[in-house]
């Protein structure tokens, strides 16, 4: 009997990494621009992309949604509010969501005449940092009530995202936030990052936001055909 | 907690491997962990050892190399290990960088089998 070693090198996720590709082509085929919103639970994800979702529906942009949680589709239906098509996926549990669960909810759907498809992550602020869904934007929201070292708490996530929303700034005198701390946090673990500040409630801050995505997509739009 | 997934991931991966080599019996599992990941070592050490029973791995151990952040400085062309994940900055100029060299790995480098 003898010892042996097997070379393998081969990613964990592989699999969910490949067909993460896979789904980055078909959007960018399709030319739908998806952004993956991720934070903790009670952040106000689902709050602040009705918001977005019903401005960029008024602007004439066809937007639309997958919501991640580990029970119940109460997200689902908020969002419906906002005229957009909204799906719910539901867990069952697991804390995150995976490249198949996006897989497996598009059908039927027609990528092609959508602008935008939002994926609301399940609230968490640790495992949707391994899982690429094949997103062009990862947007990682904190807000103004959760306390300012989130960003050094949580680096992974914060790192791995392509833009930072905070939200309910409305709340920022009341808990008496540190948006100078935040910022710095923020910026100690993803150096450049955009920083948005938001209000679904107020509405502060979000035409600015809705103009930046815009902006965003036509750079993402430009990148695909420079590239062809 | 996600690390239960990512042990079933590794296990399905490494005893397909194993069942290709014609493994009699896996002693080790050698495992790249990078700070970045958000993948808990100790986590993960725990769910393999319930992952691994009635599989091709049974009884064999996981090791687990755990890689720092590396970040690549272009003004100074310089690269740093990081000694956490709360500062991404250069050694030499102390200015901030996102370029990473190192720090996301998540992967299985080697089995190590009796035949």
């Amino acid at each position: 009997m003898s010892t042996r070693i097997l070379d393998l090198h081969q990613g964990i996720l592989d699999k969910n990494d490949r067909l993460a590709y896979e789904l980055r082509r078909e959007f960018e085929a399709a030319g739908v621009y998806v952004a993956n919103l991720v934070s903790s639970p009670g952040t106000g994800k689902t709050a602040f992309l009705e918001r977005t979702l019903s401005m960029l529906i008024e602007q004439g942009c066809m937007a639309a949604a997958l919501v991640g949680d580990l029970a119940t589709e109460n997200d689902a239906r908020r969002l419906e509010r906002s005229g957009a098509p909204v799906r719910q996926i539901v867990t069952a549990g697991i804390c995150h969501l995976e490249a198949n669960m996006i897989a497996s909810h598009l059908d039927g759907w027609r990528l092609a005449d959508f602008d935008f498809l939002f994926i609301e992550n399940v609230g968490n602020l640790v495992c949707p940092s391994s899982y690429d869904l094949g997103e062009a934007l990862r947007v990682v929201l904190l807000s103004v009530t959760e306390g300012e070292d989130k960003p050094l708490k949580y680096p992974p996530l914060f790192n791995s995202a392509d833009l930072a929303v905070i939200t309910k700034i409305d709340l920022a005198e009341a808990v008496e936030f540190d948006c100078s701390a935040t910022y710095a946090n923020i910026q100690a673990v993803c150096p450049g990052i955009p920083v948005w500040e938001t209000s679904a409630k107020t509405g502060d801050g979000m035409a600015a936001w809705v103009e930046y995505l815009k902006r965003r997509k036509l750079d993402w739009q430009q990148a695909i055909r420079s590239r062809e | 907690m996600h690390e239960l997934s990512i042990a079933h991931s590794l296990v399905e991966i490494a005893s397909e491997a194993a069942c290709q080599a014609n493994a009699k019996r896996v002693e080790a599992v050698t495992l790249r962990l990078g700070a970045l990941s958000g993948v808990v070592k100790d986590a993960l050490l725990f769910s393999y050892d319930i992952v691994i029973e009635d599989t091709p791995l049974a009884g064999s151990r996981l090791q687990i190399e755990e890689l720092p952040v590396v970040v690549y400085c272009p003004d100074c062309d310089v690269q740093s290990t990081l000694p956490g994940v709360q500062q991404f900055r250069c050694d030499r100029c102390g200015r901030p960088t996102a370029q990473i060299i190192q720090g996301k790995e998540l992967e299985i480098i080697s089995l190590e089998y009796t035949e």
